[in-house]
């Protein structure tokens, strides 16, 4: 009876071993994480959105540049080597608080860190050379919809690499607390989702656009 | 029933004076009255059951647990099912036989309208016969119309309520409408979608006229009036309210598909907008 | 410096606004003073605006949406009145001002009046019907609840600083494109409701988490409340729906402010996708106002029946099944954009088919009746009012499902009158329902009941003397917002109407004298058993209003009608079940994030209207530094002790057992 006793919010931390089937309590990791995992999906409709628009959009181009005259498919590849090899540094900096080892934390943080700048950097390069060559966002309907879709993408990215400055502050600051830990979760959730949209965006918009 | 009774004063939409407004209004009355004979015996059942049970009636059997009966189940989600299926054959049936873009039957061959919705008034222009009016439409009764329509600004709504369906009108496309009016009358015909300030006063005459008055009516047209080219209907793109109606006696035939090709830039909107990019702050008080 | 803002922004030309926004600055001025010279501005900082207690959170939804309720109306009155007026006339508010006053009231009323109240009310219960101390994420509740204040702010201010959108409530490009509005009034609509949307879309994680993962033990999913199916149900379409709203809006923002093309009429914009989009997240949005009243109602209809719900499977499955359908049938606002026979069909068919588990509903509830001992209070009033208003607004809506119908009603008075009936019939009273069914619950008195039942009669009375005119203007052919007009015949209708808008007001005004009543003599009116309705679910089985940690213990859940089946084993028993074991209960801590993240969102928000660049840049530094600020806390909750979560507990326990004796004798 005791283990029913315990207050929602002074949750286990890890699951107590109740069977969902009959009610009762998870743990604090448990609802976090489906939480985060919730608004994952809102965002992903989000992002569907701007997919949907630009797919209406993709033949607007207004009598300009299309695609198929402005991708750089090895920019794409650079790009896209650097963002999954960030995602699989993610992977290894989660593994690295999970065990408390500082030297593979901060190590691989750094890493994910690099590789995703490398990534904005790399983008924000095409998009000012696809501004200087006129083929900017207010040229055509088709561009709007372009600059916007991995626009979106790339400012989700900005942000992770602020959260993920700032998870390394909170650790430096206040070690591998459960809280914490938590809070990891949800960026490598965020990381890695990034990585999958990252996936569709090069698909259809660069691989599909350039064989247009 | 009671709102259809109350309207005989004017009641338009249940009182059409064209082909496509009566279908319009037959599918209406007769889905209303599919759905009235489960909505009126629904009303009364409430009615019915929150007197005959309230806690002052003792002779109302109370049965504290019954809370499930399959065959009530069965019925209350089959008898909504049985009424969908129908009204959504008449749904398909009406949709098709009713689509704005299919030609009337007749024999006589159509008259072409092309029709351009601006700020805030309807030009309207017949290729065929070489003139255009603005906020007026004159028709020959019993001839059917195909209406081309576009927008020069902001998308908006051709309506004529006693002759029936309405179709959006949209800068860069082109919509199609067909009606007729099966006998003379003097009908309106507004604008049914919010386009700016002005829109309470986009609405035109239609007259529908025998065949003779139409045919002199034309000639009348020809013999007077400014010529709709694209200097003059750049003047009409120039936002205005409450315009009085005029007619040109002449046209460029190829204005209209200009218009929808976008040769022809889409109107201005507020004075001293687009040209002073989106830092102009044009509100009521800002000075213009 | 401060980019576009300058003194011609304030309406000194116009006395309307002007006079408006000065009584309405002068009030919040006076309240303010007031608060503060009574030395209440602690207490109400440290129990309602940094608090993250989700019945604190949802009684502050509630209240802002009724005054949001009061702008939104006087909207309503100056449209009838402009209307009973301007037969061959131009009435006394010109187009620019009457077309920012229907903006305004179709925004406020959707976004600030019925969202928050729905949402207000699915926090204060769901919990407490679960079960469970607090919804899944506490701070993030408060978070939601500030950005919509946010918001609402920003749309207040339009009165009396610049101006309001002038395009109705949903922004159609190309009018809401630059060219065509280039003052801030767009602007301000899309900077509240982003704000305010982010808010929105929090709460709906929220709530999604808490229902399918926090729930008391033994309390499976087919044991929940329908309250909390419906929750579920609506807090999923938010999810799913207003991430589309934000980048609809999103795509409208750059349009307007980087000379982007998504809509625009040149340059292979394409407005035909803005009223897709718009409508795949509109047509949802009326099922999340919508379905949280039903649930409502299936409370309602069965604590006064004094009978269980009818067909409680059936309900469920009716719920998840409109949640699932109301993304299918977005086309049948536009039938008349000309999308062609089959596409028309297809969508007017599936928007039949959503009418058949809300008829469903209906059944359900009046076989509930059936059978029961009614007791006429009047939330059983308000949803006996809804029952009949709601299957007629549900009529007609299924008629305008019917393209050809809709071919001639699109767009007209008809229109305006279906969604009226539906909302105000469907939401607006459930809305009433719910506040006065939970009233008790929440505060500890009830509500003055005469003036509840003369209120509930002007309002019933009233929608239908104001809105069945406009059912017949419409089919005598008169479109929607017309700020004036020359057909005689509908001018008659249109006085009636406003005479219809004068009887709810009466009834508004009976509500507000309800309340000040209430409070005036709470004593005599005052609940001490924490069930004044015999009620039948885990709400009422605490004090009135509930403790803090709502539960002193967690219950166990053995059934449908949890609290009804604890009644009745007590009853049969003679007695209460033994005194639990008490523990330490943890809660969460207050947190002034929520009120001062919203702070810098509406500075923002504010700045971004009026391009203002370097006050966006502070205020987006402060909102993170907020975040920040928040996750560097060190102490997340506090403890309550055992000792004094028995004694809290006791209490309840005595006036349970005097209840019960009661009963017995």
């Amino acid at each position: 009876m005791s283990a029913f006793q315990a207050a929602a919010d002074g949750l286990p931390d890890r699951e107590p071993a109740i069977p969902r089937a009959s009610g009762g309590l998870v743990s604090k990791r448990v609802v976090v994480g489906y939480g985060f995992w919730i608004f994952l999906l809102s965002d992903i409709v989000m992002f569907a959105t701007f997919f949907a628009s630009y797919a209406v959009l993709v033949d607007n181009t207004a009598g300009g540049p299309s695609g198929r005259d402005l991708f750089n498919l090895d920019n794409v590849a650079l790009e896209t080597t650097c963002l999954l090899l960030s995602s699989f540094t993610c992977g290894l900096a989660t593994i690295g608080a999970r065990t408390y080892n500082g030297l593979w934390f901060y190590g691989a943080m750094t890493a994910t860190f690099v590789l995703g700048a490398a990534f904005l950097l790399i983008e924000m390069h095409e998009f000012a050379h696809m501004v200087a060559l006129g083929a900017g966002p207010s040229r055509s309907g088709f561009l709007s919809g372009f600059f916007t879709l991995v626009g979106c993408h790339g400012l989700h990215v900005t942000v992770g690499l602020l959260w993920l400055l700032t998870m390394m502050a909170q650790v430096f600051a206040k070690g591998y607390r459960p809280d914490i830990l938590r809070r990891m979760l949800c960026f490598g959730l965020f990381w890695h989702t990034l990585d999958i949209i990252w996936v569709a965006l090069f698909t259809v918009v660069y691989l599909m656009g350039a064989a247009r | 029933m009671a709102p259809i009774a109350l309207t005989a004063c004017d009641p338009a939409v249940l009182d059409p004076r064209g082909a496509i407004g009566i279908a319009d209004k037959t599918i209406l009355i007769d889905s209303l009255a599919i759905m009235l004979a489960i909505v009126i015996p629904t009303i009364l059942a409430i009615l019915a059951f929150a007197w005959w049970f309230r806690a002052a009636n003792t002779r109302a059997t109370y049965r504290p647990d019954w809370a499930y009966s399959g065959r009530i189940e069965l019925v209350v989600w089959g008898i909504p099912l049985l009424v969908i299926m129908l009204l959504g054959g008449v749904a398909w049936i009406g949709s098709h036989d009713l689509d704005p873009a299919k030609p009337l039957a007749s024999n006589s061959p159509p008259l072409e309208v092309q029709v351009v919705s601006l700020d805030w008034k309807w030009l309207f222009i017949y290729p065929n016969l070489g003139v255009a009016s603005v906020n007026q439409l004159v028709v020959p009764a019993g001839v059917p119309i195909h209406f081309s329509l576009t927008s020069a600004s902001v998308m908006s709504a051709f309506f004529i309520p006693r002759l029936g369906s309405m179709i959006y009108t949209m800068n860069g496309m082109r919509t199609q409408l067909n009606l007729v009016a099966d006998a003379p009358g003097t009908f309106l015909g507004l604008a049914s979608h919010f386009s700016g300030d002005g829109f309470s006063d986009m609405h035109f005459d239609v007259r529908a006229v025998p065949a003779q008055q139409f045919t002199a009516w034309i000639e009348a047209t020809r013999s007077t009036g400014p010529s709709l080219d694209p200097t003059s209907y750049a003047a009409l793109e120039r936002q205005s309210m409450n315009t009085k109606p005029f007619t040109f006696r002449a046209i460029d035939p190829d204005l209209f598909n200009a218009i929808v090709a976008q040769k022809l830039p889409p109107g201005p909107g507020p004075e001293g907008g687009p040209e002073s990019g989106p830092d102009v702050t044009v509100s009521p008080r800002a000075p213009r | 410096m401060l980019g576009k803002l300058s003194w011609s922004a304030i309406p000194f030309d116009q006395p309307i606004p002007l006079v408006t926004g000065a009584v309405v600055l002068v009030a919040i001025i006076a309240v303010l003073a007031w608060i503060t010279l009574k030395g209440w501005m602690p207490y109400l900082w440290r129990e309602w605006i940094t608090s993250v207690d989700h019945k604190r959170i949802g009684i502050m939804y509630m209240l802002f949406a009724m005054v949001m309720l009061l702008r939104g109306f006087a909207d309503a009155i100056m449209m009838r009145s402009q209307q009973a007026i301007a037969f061959h006339s131009e009435g006394y508010l010109p187009p620019e001002h009457y077309d920012q006053i229907f903006s305004a009231h179709g925004t406020i009323m959707i976004f600030f009046v019925a969202m928050p109240f729905v949402i207000g009310l699915m926090n204060f219960v769901m919990p407490l019907q679960l079960g469970i101390r607090d919804v899944a994420f506490p701070t993030l509740n408060s978070v939601s609840f500030w950005l919509t204040a946010s918001g609402a702010l920003l749309v207040n201010m339009s009165l009396v600083v610049g101006e309001f959108a002038r395009t109705g409530w949903l922004p159609f490009p190309p009018l809401s494109e630059i060219t065509y509005s280039p003052g801030v009034g767009v602007d301000y609509y899309l900077w509240s409701l982003q704000i305010s949307g982010v808010g929105t879309l929090l709460t709906g994680v929220n709530f999604v988490t808490t229902v399918l993962k926090l729930q008391a033990p033994g309390m499976t999913y087919m044991r929940m409340p329908v309250f909390c199916w419906t929750a579920l149900a609506s807090s999923l379409l938010i999810v799913a729906a207003f991430p589309v709203l934000t980048a609809t809006l999103a795509m409208l923002l750059l349009d307007r402010y980087l000379d982007f093309h998504f809509f625009t009429n040149e340059a292979g914009g394409n407005m035909m996708m803005f009223m897709n989009l718009i409508w795949i997240w509109g047509h949802p949005e009326v099922y999340i106002l919508i379905l949280p009243a039903f649930g409502v109602f299936s409370e309602v209809v069965a604590t006064f029946s004094r009978k269980p719900l009818f067909g409680y499977r059936s309900m469920v499955l009716a719920t998840m099944a409109i949640c699932v359908l109301s993304f299918m049938v977005w086309l049948h606002h536009f039938f008349t954009m000309g999308a062609g026979a089959d596409v028309n069909a297809v969508f007017g068919i599936a928007s039949m088919i959503i009418a058949v588990p809300t008829g469903v509903k209906v059944f359900n509830w009046l076989f509930t009746m059936y059978g029961g001992r009614l007791v006429y209070a009047s939330p059983l009033l308000w949803a006996i009012g809804f029952m009949i208003t709601f299957v007629i607004g549900g009529m007609t809506g299924v008629l305008l499902a019917v393209p050809p119908a809709d071919f001639v009603l699109h767009n007209s008075l008809f229109l305006v009158a279906h969604f009226h009936n539906v909302i105000i019939g469907g939401v607006v009273f459930g809305a009433f329902a719910g506040y006065s069914y939970w009233f008790p619950k929440a505060f500890g008195f009830r509500l003055h009941e005469g003036l509840g039942k003369a209120a509930f009669w002007c309002w019933f009375i009233g929608f239908y003397v104001a809105f069945v005119p406009l059912y017949v203007v419409g089919l005598m052919g008169m479109t929607r917002r017309m700020q004036h007009y020359d057909v005689a015949e509908w001018h008659p209708w249109l006085l009636v109407a406003a005479g219809g808008a004068v009887i709810i007001l009466a009834g508004i005004i009976l509500q507000i004298a309800q309340l000040a009543v209430s409070i005036r003599d709470r004593e005599r009116l005052r609940d001490d058993t924490g069930d004044p309705w015999d009620g039948r679910s885990l709400e009422w089985s605490t004090q009135s209003p509930p403790p803090a940690f709502n539960f002193a213990v967690l219950p166990r859940v053995e059934g449908n009608d949890a609290y009804w089946i604890m009644k009745q084993r007590a009853r049969r028993l003679g007695g209460l079940s033994d005194e639990p074991v008490y523990s330490d209960v943890e809660m969460p801590r207050n947190s002034a994030t929520g009120f001062v993240c919203a702070f810098f969102a509406t500075f923002m928000g504010f700045a971004l209207i009026w391009h203002i660049w370097w006050i966006v840049a502070v205020a987006a530094v402060g909102a993170y530094a907020t975040f920040v600020v928040f996750a560097w806390r060190d102490r997340t909750e506090y403890v309550i002790p055992a000792d004094e979560v028995a004694r809290i507990d006791r209490v309840n326990r005595n006036v349970r057992a005097r209840v019960l004796e009661q009963v017995a004798s």
